[in-house]
């Protein structure tokens, strides 16, 4: 008996799943998050998940972790303190960045800067100089570098960033700073730019590798500490693995030297997860989102796969790292509703209560109306259920907070409380659109996808403004990011930068690059253990028009090229232009990346089993509860989803309650249990879409 | 005789009610195809100047041709008065000429898309937007020839003209335009990616109004404009007096050896109108330093100007028009008479920035800001590279932020929305030279109880002979600090040759022949200082010293003592801010570095450059 374990830090709570890779069964365990030190939060979880399944730890091989350790240094600024070396004339290159304020015109009037995360006072120039093209154009001071070195050691810094004008194309420098920091500084870890990004623009690429230096510290000895503990616990070859925001996993050595890509682990954990649930239900287009507390992220899967960008935002910091192309929006549970005195405007966010004070409703102090209190307010959150199992739910003072936004606005209290919802699901429709429409994809092709605590509030919703159905909920929405975490595929990837012109490039001279980066990526899989014939490779190419800022992908293989030629490549690039941006041009096309993917099978999981007598569904009938939509009372049916089975069809209204979630259910619209558990909403009488 | 709109459907849209948060839903969806319609030029433009830059201002307006949302204002309501033929659906226009389309857009280079948007038959919306090209033709690389005495030398002019009729693209026209210019290929994918962007808006405004209904989303588009109606209403009751208050700024001065040019603005309130009159500005002058402003555009920069104080997330527009009236004389720098030279009028129009700050700012010093970096600088390069290639760069310069009432302006960032710097590894890998230097300027920011942003200086080591052209301003009159502040650091270019010699170069100046090796030093100018400099924390001295943005010398402007390691020497301090307290004017509201008198009197002593004529009426350039 085997068992792998995926384990979810959230900011409230800790998921646990373990499956039993033999049988498929499954557990789950939730305990309180600890903030502070979140590996004990983990190892209580651990304790509590095999006291409760009697399940011996030695048992489990392999821990699969999304963390947001790293991202939580950033949102905090409480990273390491990071000392910077830049090529000389470049010491400000993070306080310019790049010239721009936010804002429209006058924007600069109110605009203040964020600190550095490299501050200036620890940044030194070194004397050296590289041409565009990688060669020596003034060497190395190795005297004037130590020396400043020196100076940065004595000054405390904790990690170094090193990133030199050009390094793009020639590490030659920062890998002899390197060498000379190691004696000047043993201990302190040391970040390149021509390794963490090796990618041309110096802004990005050093913001990028500061980020790295300045979550690096934090993220190592929270890894290390975290793989000795479990270690200690379970089995000793137990094999940590950490969810990075690409959605693959990482070696624990890997996510500890370059922690920026894992920045969006948290949301790539909840991808995976719906992910898994989605396709095991039958559909493989899917639009997800993640409703929490003071935003919404986004995401777009297509054939069981998300959509990948280049770059990850963190709030205010952006960086050039691989992660599912989720988007966020300020627009939570959390979400401040205000009406400004001048315009008489209803706005909701980007201010947030957080969790501290929290909406009103959850008594803590908050007297801000949120989009959670208009959520109380109109029944959907109905009073009597506990969130998280033991949070009690006051609905008098949601009602004392939504009714400033009712006397402002001159309307009645639900109106209101209507109004700050359908705003902050035209936010949340706004992200989707981003990644759907606005990428030239129809959303009535896709199903929606709703979890996190929020997100089934909000399902039914969002399928009517997106008019994408069903809308599934999966099972344990709130602890999806545990099942994405431990059911993901171990993924690796090669590529390679050629950025030149079709017209010099050769159909061989591409196939045998392609071949090359075959036999890398999957020499690498087979390091971890996965054998060649149970790889799936797939190969891709980025493409622009010579000069274009922008890069569209192409699935490609070796054999399609052989046979068909790089003509195939352009006709397919003119094409996804011409649909995006409705024109193509008669320039030349650029080959900017090649890259192979290998990815090893999915987990062999069987499904869960249900009971064998179906219960009947007025057996998940515990109550009643009024709602308010569409400017009519109603009143909906409560149903336990514990007690739902496949096939039953919960008809609207109604709100289905869980442990972790609640989903409502419009007048006119049904929720229907498929075989894995999943809730599919959909108008009555809509043809499903299998 | 205005423009005749061939609508099929001949039903008009009908005004309704809508209800306020279905308003706020469609506001924020105007605001995305906005941000949508950005996003699809920056992807598929090829320039670096749209691509990288973000040279190019997007806009969508009502079926009346009121701006909806957008950055500079409609103009389309002057141009189907002034358009002689059939709209169709279908059509797309384009043009640059700014004498042609009321100064839409004020020269050449800005080359403007407009899309009329039909549904059903009906026109419901326009979407339109102009970005900058980064040639045109003309006298100069760039297209932007300082020493232009009419507009006929600066390249192609495009008066409006259906590009595409009823879908179909002129083909004919667009080659005839792009056989005139020095880079076509990027010509024709910016403006692909400029229509496509429009094209783009038009889909997701056709979109909304099937979603709403067309009815309740033009009713909503009223509405929207109405909202910036009686918000502005109020500002304009706020800020705007009864009586009447000037203010004046400059320009240095037109590379033709005359300036500076008086820039004056009389602002006064009539019951709820606010009138702007530049009575007193200067004569049109002999170059193309000319600004050919639109008064609706003067209307918006104002709202901008004002609304962000009070309502940031509302969806600026037009709505308030009739509540402002503008009054330029014929003539002046700010309405030439054509054909005057017009290509390089950014000086101008960034200083029409600092105009409209001292001129609202007198009435509320606290919520005033200092002088900013109130232009565009540009610099050009251009020659054949070692591969015999033609080669041609056009950047943009940033400098300092002013000191505002919310605290210190940042250093070498930009005024104008949307701006970017481009990457100088970008720079390297396509041009023929090396970026040694780029990095603000220590203490050129003005001082302050909130300092005024450092200018930026940037080295260009060029690799291939050729030429190069640069136009800025602030070189003679300063960036004025207010409440105290002193004025920033102004600008100043140098030509290091490679066997060391050096010469200053003016600030405007076009065909200065260089050589491999020679260094460009590039210094744009500081932003003003805000409030006594010395009320500002020493510590705050301190850290800025600390940090390389102000030198221990420096320091004393705030009356600030400190060693060569930064530390501050209390008493020293102490006694050097009472000495320094004794001799400050603390009731000026402005601090300009003295009289234009005095100015010119130390320029060849202080610039290295000789002082330039003053401008006179009826003499100079009036055609």
């Amino acid at each position: 008996m085997s068992f792998r374990l995926g384990v979810d830090v959230g900011g409230t709570f800790t998921d646990l799943l373990l499956i039993n890779d033999d049988t498929g069964a499954t557990y789950t365990a939730k305990v309180p998050s600890t903030p502070s030190d979140s590996s004990v939060g983990v190892l209580n979880g651990i304790e509590k998940i095999c006291r409760t399944s009697g399940i011996d730890p030695r048992q489990i091989r392999s821990v699969m972790h999304g963390t947001t350790v790293a991202t939580n240094a950033i949102l905090t600024q409480k990273g390491a303190k990071v000392g910077l070396v830049t090529t000389k004339g470049y010491k400000q290159v993070l306080h310019i960045a790049r010239s721009f304020v936010p804002g429209g015109l006058g924007g600069w009037v109110i605009f203040n800067k964020q600190p550095l995360l490299a501050p200036l006072e620890h940044t030194v120039e070194a004397a050296e100089r590289l041409s565009s093209g990688g060669e020596v154009v003034t060497p190395l001071d190795e005297a004037d570098i130590r020396a400043k070195l020196e100076q940065l050691r004595e000054a405390g810094i904790e990690a170094l960033t090193v990133s030199l004008i050009n390094a793009y194309a020639s590490g030659v420098h920062e890998e002899r700073i390197a060498e000379i920091a190691e004696e000047v500084m043993p201990g302190i870890p040391v970040s390149l730019s021509s390794r963490v990004v090796p990618e041309m623009q110096e802004y990005e690429r050093t913001e990028t590798t500061v980020v790295n230096s300045f979550v690096r510290p934090e993220v190592s000895s929270y890894l290390d500490h975290l793989e000795a503990e479990i270690q200690a616990r379970l089995a000793d070859e137990v094999q940590l693995s950490i969810l990075r925001s690409d959605g693959g996993l990482a070696t624990c050595d890997s996510a500890s030297y370059t922690p920026v890509n894992l920045l969006l682990s948290g949301p790539a954990g909840g991808v995976a997860g719906a992910i898994w649930f989605c396709s095991r239900g039958g559909f493989d287009k899917v639009l997800t989102f993640d409703v929490g507390g003071t935003s919404t992220d986004v995401a777009l899967i297509e054939d069981n796969h998300a959509r990948l960008r280049r770059e990850t935002r963190v709030g205010d910091v952006a960086v050039r790292a691989p992660s599912v192309d989720v988007r966020t929006v300020g627009a939570g549970g959390g979400s401040i509703a205000f009406v400004p005195e001048l315009t008489k405007a209803l706005r909701v966010g980007p201010d947030s209560a957080g969790a501290e004070p929290g909406p009103a409703a959850y008594g803590k102090g908050g007297e801000q109306p949120t989009v959670t209190d208009a959520n109380v307010v109109l029944g959907y959150l109905p009073a009597n259920q506990k969130l998280g199992g033991d949070m009690e739910i006051r609905k008098d003072l949601a009602e004392a907070a939504v009714q400033k936004v009712a006397d402002a606005m001159g309307v009645p209290l639900k109106e209101a409380a209507e109004g700050i919802v359908r705003i902050a699901n035209e936010h949340m429709f706004g992200a989707l659109r981003l990644i759907s429409v606005e990428q030239g994809y129809d959303p009535r092709e896709f199903a929606l996808c709703g979890f996190g605590g929020a997100g089934p509030l909000h399902a039914n919703a969002l399928g009517i403004l997106m008019d994408a159905w069903p809308v599934i909920v999966p099972p344990s929405p709130g602890v999806l990011c545990a099942y994405g975490d431990a059911t993901t595929r171990v993924k690796d990837e090669a590529s390679r930068s050629l950025i030149k012109g079709f017209s010099q490039l050769d159909k061989g001279g591409v196939v045998s690059i392609l071949e090359g980066l075959t036999r890398q990526v999957s020499e690498s899989l087979e390091q971890q253990d996965i054998p060649a014939d149970q790889q799936t490779i797939t190969w891709q190419a980025d493409v622009r028009y010579q000069g274009q800022a922008l890069l569209l992908t192409q699935d490609v293989s070796p054999e399609s090229l052989r046979e068909q030629g790089l003509g195939l490549l352009q006709s397919a690039f003119d094409a996804e232009h011409e649909q995006l941006f409705s024109f193509s041009l008669d320039e030349e096309h650029e080959l900017v990346n090649l890259r192979a993917i290998a990815r090893a099978p999915r987990p062999n999981i069987t499904e869960r089993e249900w009971s064998s007598q179906a219960t009947d569904l007025a057996d998940a009938i515990n109550g009643e509860s009024p709602i308010y939509f569409e400017g009519a009372d109603h009143n909906a049916t409560l149903y336990d989803r514990e007690r739902l089975c496949p096939g039953h069809i919960v008809p609207g209204p109604a709100i289905v309650t869980e442990m972790d979630s609640t989903t409502v259910v419009f007048p006119g619209y049904q929720a229907e249990v498929d075989k894995v558990g999943n809730l599919l909403i959909e108008p009555v009488g809509r043809q499903g879409k299998e | 005789m205005p423009a005749n709109i061939i609508q099929p459907n001949s039903t008009p849209l009908q005004k309704v009610d809508v209800d306020t948060v279905t308003l706020d839903i469609i506001e924020n969806a105007m605001a995305n195809a906005r941000n949508e319609m950005d996003a699809v030029l920056f992807r598929t433009a090829m320039s670096p100047g749209i691509r990288e830059q973000g040279d190019a201002f997007p806009m969508i307006a009502n079926h009346e041709g009121k701006m909806v949302v957008g950055q500079f204002g409609s103009f389309i309501t002057g141009f189907m008065q002034s358009y002689n033929g059939e709209i169709e659906d279908g059509d797309i226009f384009l043009t640059n000429d700014p004498y042609m389309c009321d100064g839409a857009v004020s020269h050449l280079p800005d080359w403007l898309v407009l899309v009329p948007v039909f549904k059903d038959g009906r026109l419901i919306n326009w979407a339109a937007m102009f970005g900058h090209m980064s040639d045109v033709g003309g006298k100069v690389p760039g297209s932007l020839p300082t020493d232009a005495q009419t507009i006929f030398e600066e390249g192609i002019r495009i008066p409006p003209v259906k590009i595409y009729k009823k879908g179909e693209l002129n083909h004919d026209v667009l080659e005839l335009i792009l056989h005139n210019v020095r880079m076509p290929r990027w010509n024709r994918s910016d403006f692909n990616a400029i229509v496509a962007s429009c094209r783009t808006a038009g889909r997701r405004c056709v979109e909304l109004a099937g979603r709403f209904g067309d009815d309740v989303f033009s009713s909503a588009l009223g509405m929207m404009l109405e909202r910036n109606y009686i918000a502005m209403r109020e500002i304009i009751r706020n800020v705007v007096p009864e009586d009447k208050r000037s203010f004046e700024d400059y320009i240095c001065d037109d590379g033709a050896g005359i300036g500076p040019y008086t820039i004056r603005c009389t602002m006064w309130r009539e019951g709820d109108k606010a009138i702007f009159d530049f009575e007193g500005t200067d004569p049109q002058a002999p170059s193309s330093v000319n600004f050919y402003l639109n008064e609706e555009m003067f209307k918006m920069f104002f709202g901008a100007f004002t609304i962000n104080l009070f309502d940031p997330s509302i969806l600026f527009n037009d709505g308030f028009y009739d509540l402002v009236e503008v009054r330029i004389p014929q003539g002046s720098i700010l309405k030439p008479n054509f054909p005057a030279a017009l290509s390089c009028r950014t000086h101008l129009l960034g200083r029409i920035f600092d105009v409209m700050g001292g001129l609202l700012g007198q009435g509320t010093p606290d919520a005033m800001s200092a002088a900013g970096f109130s232009d565009s600088p540009h610099f050009m390069y251009s020659g054949y590279d070692d591969k015999g290639e033609w080669f041609q760069l056009f950047q943009i310069g940033f400098g300092g932020i002013p000191g505002r009432p919310v605290g210190d302006g940042p250093d070498g960032h930009s005024l104008w929305p949307g701006f970017t710097n481009v990457p100088n590894e970008f720079v390297e890998a396509y041009f023929p030279l090396r970026i040694e230097t780029y990095e603000t300027i220590i203490d050129s920011g003005g001082a302050g109880k909130h300092r005024g942003g450092n200018g930026i200086r940037v080295g260009y080591r060029l690799l291939a002979d050729g030429e190069i052209s640069i136009h800025d301003d602030r070189w003679l009159t300063y960036p004025w600090g207010v409440n105290g502040g002193d004025p920033g650091m102004r600008s100043r270019k140098e030509l290091v040759k490679a066997n060391g010699e050096r010469r200053v170069l003016p600030s405007k100046c076009d065909h200065i022949k260089v050589e491999t090796g020679d260094l460009v030093v590039f210094d744009t100018w500081g932003g003003g200082g805000w409030g006594n400099p010395l009320e500002r924390d020493p510590a705050a001295v301190a850290t800025d010293v600390v940090k390389g943005l102000i030198s221990v010398e420096g320091a004393r402007r705030y009356g600030v003592v400190l060693d060569a390691k930064g530390a501050i020497d209390q008493s020293a301090t102490e006694a050097l801010r009472t000495e320094m307290a004794g001799s400050r004017d603390t009731d000026a509201l402005f601090s300009r570095g003295g009289t234009i008198e005095q100015i010119k009197a130390r320029c060849e002593a202080e610039t290295g450059l000789p002082a330039p004529a003053t401008p006179v009426w009826n003499t100079a350039g009036v055609h």
